[in-house]
């Protein structure tokens, strides 16, 4: 191999630029190492865009009664109890002061009567959780966090006397594989979509955040992106997998026309009062959703009826319809 | 249902290119990037195309579809007829990649210069108290998807290179508003950066922008109109005058 | 409730085009859709020239999200494995949400894991790592002939055509609803797809051309199909985002197995592991009705005769006697009405 490659070296690469990704970038540069982000798309393209629903974190700004303890109940609940705990604590504990730092970098999410972020409800939350921003939460988190980085790199400038000396974003680039010394990551190769032309990050440290696995079925709402580079090229690095054969298939995608195939009906449509109906125009959700509500009644104890017919904000002092 | 479309793509490079003459099988439903992926996957695997959503959230897929700027997977096939050729070009004002990516990087550098946002100092995460009403107006700014086809289609920059590096552009133009409207940021001089550092000056008002955004934000008349009408040295854009009229018709 | 919309499919109510119908327009009023729900709105009137404020969607199950990922610690983010020095978060990473995601609980996901953790985390361990392990120019020989192989197949195939009878397979055998049968021939057509991968072709040069793109991806792709497939057809039960047709019950049992990939010489492995037993401060936030559902008589019984499961960070996390604790929670629990 004649070929000139690019090499640079860094403290921390991250691979991808969606939420994860650009947490990770942010927490790194504040720890004060030299950070490269590489990604497939154009930077602040990542899919996290196309995430509409919400981020959920118990403030309680919406419910006084909710709080870590109930959503790690959610949580684990949700996940039929197959979680690793101590992630589902973790994250209950954690969600709202991330949520609130994003306020801090100039997210601008939808308000309560009382001027705080407003929460909405969602399937398998107990209480109304979910911070958002009409239906493109995930894209305000994007751009969020794009911006943030933006003035880490001002900051840099000023101070190191150039925008790329802490951070630089290596965009429409895609990693092929972990660089090991031994058992030790040493760096990333890959290439330039743009040009084709290779290059090769040194680094002893790779934060994995390249998002999932959905482009590898037909109807799918995930975007090109995820192809599974990220699980593919732990696994070849000597990692192990986890919960692989647990997939989430939503069941509102979109199935015609072909042109919104794989586009998802938000979920907050049933919450705002949508119902389903079978080819015979009958409410079939009916014959189903009791049953599941009644189980979840059973496991909650007696007491505080649960039922939350479409639209309506469980009844709790603090509800407000936002 | 299906029939053989007429499409006409740019392909090439920033050496030079041509357009190609394709007839391409289209189903009931479908859109532009749709044929552009049947045309990918059957005749040309090599074309260069920029997509990522498929459903106008990222803003990645945008080119000129016979000569209007659009998001590819926003135009449905069904808005021409079946006789019609579909020409598929690559943005103008942006240097071309290959066949339909262009160098957007232009857009990248006019946000690195954009002053970020400022938090209170007295606040701590937390306690940010605002009001909806008065997050909606920096919000409407903050649907961007940052496809840059305002900044394809505005003429200050659209075949003027010259002029790129005094202006930023109107997806520029709503990130100071926004940041200006923002109900806690702390930096008070917005309005005079766009004016005196962003070229708000150059800009004249003829909305182009705005007919083009396919989030629909009223760019001209929601942030760059105020912003002209509120910067203090007001004599130098002689357009201000046209501008507060249009500002009043529009009832804010 | 994905199970209740495919269950409708089957018994023939279906919509036209294998899916059902989501009204809103006959509930609300076109204004109320308009306010709530404006991009999608915006989307299906641009995209599809579908009014949802005037009829009713037709919708079906759609692949959404991957539970599974890289194994991590949940303090620091790094993966286990063989491997040092590698973190991941988000998407990729696996374990935070079990069998199943609630919704909302990505976002959140992202910017906990992805800042807290691997970000913090990976910055402290390339502080601490003393000298920098080196890349061995063999590796980096290695990376570009097989990135550059496509290239070099004159006779190899199409990789569009190579995905799209992917994506064929894996909707068809190891979509929403599982069987053994159909899970193993899954697997059997994703090996003779493995073989023709390594042979998918590019055509033209180098600059961003997709088909040599995709001829890259297409080894990631069919790995993460394989460790799909084989874990689907290990796990007998059903759970969450893993339904099996003739294993239709949860059972207990398996509640205490994760199932773990790795990779060797003849391919995909996949191994049962233990799961981390959850401490006593923490089941106590459930009834022990509830917890019936999940776990076996053995487990609880032991929980029940006073947190001998491991409750390693309930010290650290307040101190306070377990007892005590319990008892709290039950309090609290009456106060708030459950
Ligand atoms: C339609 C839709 C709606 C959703 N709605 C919600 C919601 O309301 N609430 C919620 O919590 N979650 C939601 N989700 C899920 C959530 O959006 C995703 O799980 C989350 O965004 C994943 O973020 P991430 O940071 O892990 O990865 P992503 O945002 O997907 O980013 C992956 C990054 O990795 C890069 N990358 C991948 N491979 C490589 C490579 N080989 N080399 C270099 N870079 C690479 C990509 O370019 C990209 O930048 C939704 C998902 C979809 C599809
Ligand atoms: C993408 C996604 C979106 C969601 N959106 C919403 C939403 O908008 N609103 C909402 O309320 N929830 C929503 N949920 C949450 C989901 O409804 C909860 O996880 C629910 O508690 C589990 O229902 P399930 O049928 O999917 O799960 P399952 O695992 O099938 O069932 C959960 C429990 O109910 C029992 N059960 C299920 N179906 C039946 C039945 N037909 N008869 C008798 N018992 C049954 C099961 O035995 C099990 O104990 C969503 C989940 C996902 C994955
Ligand atoms: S209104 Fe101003 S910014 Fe918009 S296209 Fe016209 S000149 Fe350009
Ligand atoms: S303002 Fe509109 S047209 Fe301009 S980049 Fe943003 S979304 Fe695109
Ligand atoms: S592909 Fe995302 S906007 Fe068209």
């Amino acid at each position: 191999m004649s070929e000139e490659i690019e090499r640079l070296s860094y403290d921390v690469v991250v691979v991808g630029a969606g939420g994860a990704g650009l947490s990770a970038a942010i927490a790194a540069r504040q720890a004060g190492k030299r950070v490269a982000i590489v990604c497939k798309s154009l930077f602040g393209k990542a899919h996290t865009v196309m995430a509409e629903g919400g981020a959920a974190a118990a403030m309680g700004n919406v419910n006084p009664n909710d709080n870590w303890e109930v959503h790690f109940r959610d949580t684990m609940r949700g996940g039929k109890f197959l979680n690793h705990w101590r992630m589902a604590e973790v994250h209950a504990k954690e969600a709202p002061d991330r949520i609130w730092e994003l306020e801090t970098y100039g997210a601008l999410f939808d308000r309560t009567p009382e001027g705080k972020i407003s929460q909405r409800n969602f399937g398998g939350h107990e209480y109304p959780r979910l911070a958002h921003v009409g239906d493109r939460t995930g894209l305000e988190l994007i751009r969020t966090m794009q911006q943030k980085i933006v003035s880490l790199q001002q900051e840099d400038k000023r101070d190191h006397g150039s925008y790329e000396s802490h951070i630089r974003v290596f965009a429409e680039a895609t990693i092929t594989r972990l660089l090991t010394d031994g058992n030790k990551i040493a760096g990333v190769f890959g290439y330039q979509r743009k040009t084709g032309e290779f290059f090769c990050l040194d680094a002893p440290a790779v934060v994995l955040a390249a998002g999932g696995i959905g482009k590898s079925f037909k109807v799918t709402s995930n975007s090109w992106e995820y192809t599974g580079d990220g699980h593919a090229m732990a696994l070849l690095a000597g990692a192990t997998l986890i919960n692989m054969e647990c997939i989430q298939f939503h069941p509102t995608g979109m199935v015609w026309p072909p042109s919104v195939r794989g586009i998802l009906v938000t979920e907050s449509v049933r919450g705002d009062g949508g119902v389903l109906k079978n080819s015979e125009g009958k409410r079939f959700m009916f014959n189903y959703v009791p049953e599941v509500f009644k189980a979840v009644r059973d496991h909650r104890g007696r007491g505080r009826p649960l039922v939350r017919g479409p639209g309506q904000q469980p009844a709790s002092p603090g509800a407000a319809a936002p | 249902m299906g029939y053989d479309a007429k499409l006409r793509v740019w392909r090439g490079d920033d050496e030079g290119g041509e357009l190609k003459d394709f007839t391409v099988e289209v189903n009931e439903g479908e859109v532009v990037l749709d044929v552009i992926h049947r045309l990918q996957a059957t005749q040309a695997p090599d074309l260069a195309v920029r997509w990522n959503c498929k459903a106008g959230k990222c803003g990645s897929c945008s080119a000129e579809v016979n000569g209007r700027p659009r998001l590819m997977c926003m135009t449905r096939m069904n808005t021409f007829t079946e006789q019609e050729t579909v020409t598929v070009t690559p943005l103008r004002t942006f240097p071309v990649v290959r066949d339909l990516v262009t160098d957007v990087s232009f857009n990248y550098e006019k946000a690195l210069e954009m002053p970020a946002f400022q938090p209170p100092a007295e606040l701590k995460p937390g306690e940010y108290r605002m009001a909806q009403v008065d997050v909606e107006r920096s919000q409407e700014f903050r649907k961007c998807i940052e496809c840059f086809l305002c900044q394809n289609t505005c003429h200050v920059v659209r075949d003027h290179d010259e002029n790129k590096p005094a202006f930023s552009g109107p997806r520029m133009f709503i990130r100071a508003a926004e940041l200006d409207m923002h109900p806690l940021d702390a930096a008070e001089n917005r309005k005079e950066f766009a004016q005196e550092s962003q070229g708000l000056g150059m800009c004249n008002i003829t909305k182009c922008c705005t007919e083009v955004c396919p989030e629909g934000i009223h760019i001209t008349d929601n942030a760059i109109i105020p912003m002209k009408e509120r910067v203090v040295d007001r004599k130098y854009d002689p357009l201000v005058w046209l501008g507060s009229k249009i500002f009043k018709r529009a009832g804010a | 409730m994905a199970r209740a919309i495919n269950s409708e499919i089957k018994a023939g109510r279906g919509s036209p085009h294998g899916g059902i119908f989501l009204d809103i327009a006959s509930r609300r009023t076109p204004e109320y859709i308009r306010k709530r729900l404006p991009s999608m709105y915006h989307q299906f009137k641009e995209l599809a020239d579908v009014d949802i404020t005037a009829e009713p969607m037709e919708i079906g199950p759609t692949c959404h999200y991957v539970m599974g990922g890289v194994e991590v610690d949940p303090d620091s983010a790094a993966a286990r494995g063989s491997i040092e020095g590698l973190f991941a978060a988000g998407e990729v990473s696996g374990g935070m949400h079990g069998s199943n995601r609630l919704g909302g609980n990505s976002l959140s996901d992202l910017l906990v894991f992805g800042r807290r953790r691997a970000g913090v985390g990976a910055a402290e361990y390339a502080t601490k790592i003393g000298e920098r392990p080196k890349v061995a120019q063999s590796d980096v020989d290695e990376a570009v002939t097989e990135a550059l192989a496509p290239f070099t197949r004159d006779s190899g195939e199409n990789p569009f055509a190579l995905q799209a009878e992917l994506q064929q397979n894996m909707n068809d055998l190891v979509g929403l609803i599982r069987t053994a049968d159909e899970l193993e021939q899954a697997i059997k057509r994703l090996q003779e797809l493995a073989a023709r991968v390594h042979n998918a072709a590019a055509t033209g040069g180098r600059a961003y051309n997709p088909s040599w793109h995709l001829a890259l991806d297409l080894r990631n792709m069919l790995l993460v199909s394989e460790c799909a497939a084989k874990a689907a057809l290990m796990r007998q039960e059903s759970r969450g985002g893993h339904t099996r047709d003739d294993f239709p019950k949860m059972d207990p049992v398996w509640r205490k197995v994760n199932l773990i990939c790795k990779l060797d010489e003849s391919g995909v492995q996949v191994v049962k592991q233990d799961i981390p037993e959850i401490p006593t401060r923490l089941l106590d936030l459930f009834e022990i009705d509830e917890l019936h559902k999940y776990m076996t008589d053995e487990e609880l019984t032991r929980h029940r005769d006073g947190g001998s499961l491991s409750d390693t960070t309930a010290a650290s996390e307040g101190g306070a006697v377990n007892g005590v604790r319990r008892e709290t929670a039950r309090l609290a629990r009456r106060r708030r009405g459950w």
